[in-house]
């Protein structure tokens, strides 16, 4: 119509449909504004979580953070199996794990790459132990040019400078030192890394630098009354031996003093050796190729896991039969879930069609003992199926009492996938009940009496017209028992024993066990999407619209 | 009453009695019999027990008492399935998901028809209600009255000798329910069906059928023709429910033969024709019909009683004339007159004499 007499024009002269717009915009607006805070606090307190857990399924960073330098330096070497890799990564590795192990985080590291390659945790453990004996010969000869090293003071003094003119904040340092240790640090206020130190003495002004953030921060001490790290220490030594000093102040002496002591010692030393010395675990490229491979913040490590394949430094590969466990899960989870599903179905379809076709008086009586499972706690449910199903219980004693089984061959249902589904079978057949008995509440009788009255038999005129009618009930009813199931954990920790658990008893194992949550969010995630994906599989198959909730 | 059980009845109620919760019966003694070929209608007010008559027939429920006979065999025992009676649904139930053809089909399937057979047959019937283009549609994508008419189809497709419809027509607005009325009537004539037909609505009840009985509170106040209904209600109930009509209370104070004369409580003396009525001294109601009442004088006879009425609304509705009076103490009392060139219009305010026919004037039960 608009094309014969233009758009219709409403009473202001503009187009009627921008009017309406605009009149439709506000109100749409303040609708959006009173529904502002429900929506922030749902996706703040549900959406976000998810995409939370799907983050945490790729990220890796723990590697990154805690030896970053390790990680740039490792860049340059590649992994062939056996070639080490170089000097300068071992004395990055020094320092990034002296830094780690103050801060106590080089054990989580450990464990993490552990997951990959069993040792690393107990290597990681050692090391940062020890790491106080590297060069020890070189902080000896130190200590023995003079006395001024053991004081702390001597060290504040040539590092830090209260003159903001004079100083900086160690920017660099402090990012590093805060990404290794995972908290903010900083220097206490009006206090600064001296530029003259800095620049004559580039790394020890670093450790130093690192040392007194350190100090502040978390040990909440003053830095210039705590004893520096070795690290300081053999950093100082390194920073001496690398040319002429081109210090000048009052510690210049004692810095000479010491340049010429260390000489000797710093001839002989070598990172690399000191660590082969420690434990010879690391002149073993594997672990070095371990550290390089999960070294990405990103990684497919978890998913690949989470399938039953491991990220080695050769790429993905199978993991042994013995621990592959995963998959089977995975399996086992979808064809226990589908079992109880139809089991429910079986046993609702009956109850729902009695509660839907009889008076309402006896349908409210059997919708209090539908519900009535509702009103107990699901652990004690459970525990009283375990009462049941035991070999010496109820169920196996009525069998043998009637003798429908021999009292030396009692049936053993519980503590397998039997018992799983027997009683998973019992605790979500309200979920599928409900939406069966409201579909059908919404098929009125007449349509029964009609086919009859064509002259349908009982069966038929059920078969042909009532179930076809019930189908979106089903639908409903299945998806929610599905999707549910495939999720459960309480029931099949308790009655599951090892061949009825499910894939979520792995995934609360490593949340509240090994602590793996990477792997656990992978394997949530591997679930989401097996789930999405049966829901869009069921919307092509079944069609979503078909599904009814409410008659 | 009830007309006696006859050899060539076809369908029979015999003191067929109903209760649903051993409390109250429902039906009260029915008492039903139609010979083959004639369309029934069942007419009464909401609960009056229409349905549950339906049902029993169509066998969804059993009599508590009583025998139900089809073509002379009891047919309490036969289940709904093998009785053979097609039934329309007031609320049409169509199966929602096949599709009209499928619809049509399914009694045809249910009885081992042959696909051709059956195609044939639901061709036939949906060309039968003019719906030949629909047959790939779902119910749900027709308007009600297409609706209705896939549901008379389905009813007929297979050919069963008696036809049950409860209030098909009920959802349907005025024009659709004329027109469906006529094409269901055709069709019930054509096929020589036997059809029950429930409604509430008289005149679909007057003009479609054979006989019309009128129900109430479980029991047919009168079966009768159309015409006989209308013009020779045998009760007060039947009076009031069928077409308009005019209703004055009194006490019978002579009768002679086919006449009477009632004095009603306002003192006034009109002439009646006795129907329920059999003694002087007995209360009575007595109706008569609106387009009945005279106010012509010459038009009565010389010696007949009239009332004084004073004119209180005139209402000009096209062919007739509505005029409504004030007549022995009661102010609902109308007179409906043709609207022809001699007509005279009444004008409110106006004080008139009303009289009527005898005849036309019927003292029923108080
Ligand atoms: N299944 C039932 N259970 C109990 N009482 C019923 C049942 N069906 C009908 N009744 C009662 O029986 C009486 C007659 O019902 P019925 O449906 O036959 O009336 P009807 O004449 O068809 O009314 P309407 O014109 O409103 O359809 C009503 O009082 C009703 O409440
Ligand atoms: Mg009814």
């Amino acid at each position: 119509m608009t094309d014969a007499t233009g758009p219709i024009v409403a009473a202001d002269g503009r187009p009627l449909k921008v009017s309406l717009n605009r009149a439709l915009r506000r109100e749409k607006l303040r609708a959006f504004l009173l529904i502002l805070p429900l929506l922030a606090f749902v996706v703040i307190s549900f959406i976000a979580p998810i995409f939370d857990m799907l983050f945490r399924s790729v990220q890796d960073d723990i590697t990154s953070r805690t030896l970053p330098q390790t990680v740039v330096a490792l860049n340059d070497w590649d992994y062939t199996g056996e070639a080490l890799p170089s000097e300068q990564t071992y004395e990055a590795l020094y320092y990034d794990m002296f830094m780690a192990a103050e801060a106590k985080k080089h054990t989580a590291l450990g464990s993490r790459l552990n997951y990959e390659t069993t040792g690393i945790s107990s290597l990681f453990r050692q090391t940062g132990r020890a790491l106080d004996d590297v060069g020890e010969d070189v902080i000896e000869a130190m200590e023995d040019a003079s006395a001024a090293f053991d004081d702390s003071a001597f060290w504040a003094g040539l590092f830090l400078t209260e003159d903001r003119s004079a100083g900086n904040n160690a920017a660099s340092t402090r990012a590093w030192a805060s990404t290794v240790s995972n908290q903010a640090l900083r220097l206490p206020a009006d206090v600064y890394l001296s530029n003259a130190a800095e620049a004559a003495l580039p790394n020890a002004a670093r450790q130093y630098a690192a040392f007194a953030m350190f100090t502040h921060t978390v040990d909440e001490d003053v830095p210039a009354e705590e004893d520096p790290w070795e690290a300081v220490w053999m950093a100082l030594a390194q920073d001496l031996t690398a040319g002429a000093l081109t210090y000048d102040g009052p510690e210049t002496a004692d810095l000479l003093a010491a340049q010429t002591a260390v000489a000797g010692p710093m001839a002989g030393f070598a990172f690399t050796d000191a660590f082969l010395e420690q434990d010879e675990d690391w002149g073993d490229a594997s672990v070095w190729g371990t550290i390089q491979t999960f070294s990405s913040p990103y990684t497919a490590g978890y998913f690949l896991t989470a399938i039953d394949l491991e990220l080695t430094p050769d790429g993905a590969q199978a993991v042994e039969d013995d621990v592959a466990i995963y998959v089977t899960l995975f399996w086992r989870t979808m064809w226990m879930s589908m079992t109880i599903t139809f089991s429910c179905i079986l046993l609702g379809y009956p109850i729902a069609w009695l509660m839907a076709n009889l008076p309402d008086r006896s349908a409210n009586l059997i919708m209090i003992l539908v519900l009535l499972p509702f009103w107990t706690s699901l652990l004690v449910r459970t525990s009283a199926w375990k009462v049941l199903l035991q070999q010496q219980g109820v169920i196996n004693d009525v069998l043998v009492w009637v003798g429908l089984v021999g009292d030396g061959s009692r049936l053993a249902l519980i503590n397998n996938a039997t018992g799983t589904i027997i009683a998973m079978t019992h605790i979500l057949l309200p979920f599928m009940i409900l939406p069966l008995y409201s579909v059908m509440k919404g098929i009125p009788p007449s349509y029964l009496r009609a086919a009859k009255s064509l002259g349908a038999t009982n069966w038929t005129a059920f078969w042909r017209v009532y179930f076809p009618q019930s189908v979106p009930g089903i639908g409903a009813g299945s998806i929610l028992v599905f999707i549910l199931s495939i999720g459960y954990y309480i029931t099949p920790e308790i009655v599951g024993g090892t061949k009825g658990v499910f894939i979520s008893n792995r995934i609360a194992y490593h949340i509240s066990s090994s602590l793996n949550w990477g792997l656990a969010a992978a394997l949530g995630t591997i679930l989401l999407v097996v789930v999405l994906a049966l829901y869009w599989a069921y919307d092509r198959i079944v069609g979503i619209d078909n599904v009814k909730l409410g008659g | 009453m009830a007309t006696a059980t006859d050899e060539r009845a076809f369908v029979e109620f015999e003191r067929v009695q109903k209760s649903y919760d051993g409390e109250t019966l429902v039906v009260k003694d029915l008492n039903l019999s139609m010979p083959k070929g004639e369309f029934l209608t069942m007419l009464g007010p909401s609960g009056s027990g229409k349905t549950t008559c339906l049902m029993m027939l169509a066998g969804f429920e059993t009599a508590t008492h009583g025998d139900i006979r089809l073509d002379g065999n009891p047919i309490n025992n036969i289940p709904p399935h093998k009785r053979g009676i097609g039934m329309v649904f007031q609320n049409y139930a169509l199966f929602p998901h096949m599709t009209v053809a499928e619809n049509l089909s399914f009694p045809l399937e249910v009885r081992k028809m042959g696909k051709s057979d059956r195609e044939a047959k639901v061709k036939r019937a949906l060309d039968m209600v003019q719906m030949g283009a629909f047959g790939g549609r779902r119910p749900a994508q027709l308007s009600g009255g297409q609706q209705q008419r896939i549901a008379l189809a389905r009813a007929l497709v297979f050919e069963p000798e008696l036809v049950l419809m409860d209030e098909p027509l009920g959802a349907l607005d005025k024009q659709l329910r004329e027109t469906l009325q006529f094409e269901i009537t055709r069709l019930a004539h054509d096929l020589g069906i036997t059809v029950v037909y429930v409604t509430h609505d008289q005149t679909e009840a007057l003009t479609m059928s054979d006989r019309v009985a009128v129900f109430e509170a479980g029991r047919i106040q009168q079966l009768a023709p159309p015409d006989e209904l209308y013009e020779a209600p045998i009760n007060s109930f039947v009076a009031q429910f069928i077409g308009e009509n005019n209703t004055l209370e009194g006490v019978v104070t002579a009768i002679e033969g086919e006449a009477c004369t009632v004095k009603l409580d306002s003192g006034d003396i009109i002439d009646a024709k006795p129907v329920n009525v059999s003694s002087v001294g007995e209360r009575t109601k007595v109706s008569i019909r609106p387009e009945r009442v005279e106010f012509n004088r010459e038009r009565l006879h010389a010696d007949a009683h009239t009332l004084k009425a004073e004119v209180l609304e005139f209402i000009y509705m096209g062919d007739i004339f509505r005029t409504r009076l004030r007549v022995a103490g009661t102010d609902d009392f109308i007179v409906k007159t043709r609207n022809a060139p001699d007509q005279r219009r009444l004008t409110p305010g106006e004080q008139i004499e009303i009289g009527w026919l005898p005849e036309d004037c019927r003292a029923l039960d108080a």
